[in-house]
């Protein structure tokens, strides 16, 4: 059987088709937000790419972005805050 | 102050009570001071694979009740100084565990000088497996390389985040451990398995270690002995790695590329 496999070239990567999968559901299942957790664990690397965005543009120190998420009422509230330089 | 450490899926099956034992046992042999408590209520089974379940007189709801204090409950291990087991209650179901319940037996094992808790938590995400990691201050998550036990876990991960003491308080959140179970290299190695970088990378959380998919566990649980005593077998050589791993030492993974086999073993297997 093995043999038979070695030559079979049409065989799939199922596990590549696994990983593809689980990442739609799962980034569906965070934003739907099922808690405040999820959104709590994205955001040191949201922080992180809003930052090299900006640094296309402007040179800027990693302490002047800020990110941080509030809580008001049935909302969360994600508030960036970015210091420009003078 | 102890550390009280949540062994968790989500999903049933995938090695929570077999790496309860074995991780609490490592922890012991090193000697730190453990408890280990089992949180499946009407459920029990961590006192077979332990291997003490001829022992068992009260268990966690009677301590919880007050029907029995915690020294007649605590079942002490006959292999390895330092480790004491809490038995779940076989005929209760799970609303007998408290929070305050919980949290008096918790503060009672502080007192008692115990270094580590580990909290093995029942499948689901139903009170059971909320109240085992709602105390917690770090977590193993155990996941299979497979699709459903992967998405539980992130399940659970938002739960850990949530709704456990740490985020009500606001205090810094739960320390989490990845722990890939059943792993096989060489079907990860044709593609049909989920490497374990895939499941870090769709998790986003450390990995602690991976077990080799190895007979030694299923033979370790039917004689009643945590697969970590059976030094020679893979699977104890790996959770003895992870309790290095989680006491700080930097040890590379192993088991995780096929074992070498000969060429005409590899053709006709």
């Amino acid at each position: 059987m093995r043999l038979l496999e070695y030559f079979r070239s049409s065989r799939r990567n199922t596990a590549a088709v696994a990983k593809e999968r689980l990442q739609i559901v799962i980034a569906h299942e965070r934003s739907e937000g099922s808690g405040r957790g999820y959104i709590q664990r994205l955001l040191p690397k949201l922080e992180q790419e809003i930052l090299q965005v900006i640094r296309k543009y402007f040179q800027i120190e990693e302490n002047q972005v800020t990110l941080q998420v509030e809580r008001e009422g049935d909302y969360e509230v994600l508030e960036l805050n970015v210091t420009l330089p003078d | 102050m102890a550390t009280i450490i949540v062994v968790t899926s989500g999903k049933g099956g995938v090695g929570k009570t077999t790496t309860s034992a074995a991780f609490a046992m490592g922890l012991a042999l090193r000697g730190h001071r453990t408890a280990i408590i089992d949180f499946d209520v009407g459920l029990r089974n961590l006192d077979l694979i332990m291997g003490c379940e001829r022992r068992v007189v009260y268990d966690f709801v009677n301590v919880i009740n007050g029907e029995a204090n915690l020294n007649q409950a605590l079942i002490k291990d006959k292999r390895v100084d330092e480790l004491y087991i809490l038995p779940a209650s076989q005929t209760r179901n799970k609303d007998a565990l408290t929070s305050e319940g919980v949290n008096k037996v918790l503060s009672e094992l502080f007192e008692r000088g115990f270094e580590y808790i580990v909290c093995d938590s029942p499948a689901g995400i139903e009170h059971g497996a909320f109240i085992a990691l709602y105390f917690a201050d770090e977590a193993l998550i155990v996941t299979n390389p497979e699709v459903s036990s992967v998405r539980d876990s992130d399940r659970i991960l938002g739960i850990l985040a949530s709704k456990s003491r740490r985020a009500e308080n606001g205090a810094e959140p739960i320390k989490e451990h990845l722990l890939v179970t059943r792993y096989d290299p060489s079907r990860v190695n044709s593609g049909d398995m989920l490497a374990m970088e895939d499941i870090t990378d769709i998790l986003g959380i450390p990995i602690l270690g991976v077990i080799p998919e190895c007979p030694s566990v299923l033979q370790a649980s039917n004689s009643g002995v945590p697969v970590i005593l059976e030094d020679s077998s893979r699977a104890g050589q790996a959770y003895t790695d992870i309790v290095g791993r989680f006491l700080g030492e930097n040890l590379p993974h192993r088991f995780t590329t096929p074992e070498k086999r000969g060429f005409l073993k590899r053709l006709f297997r």
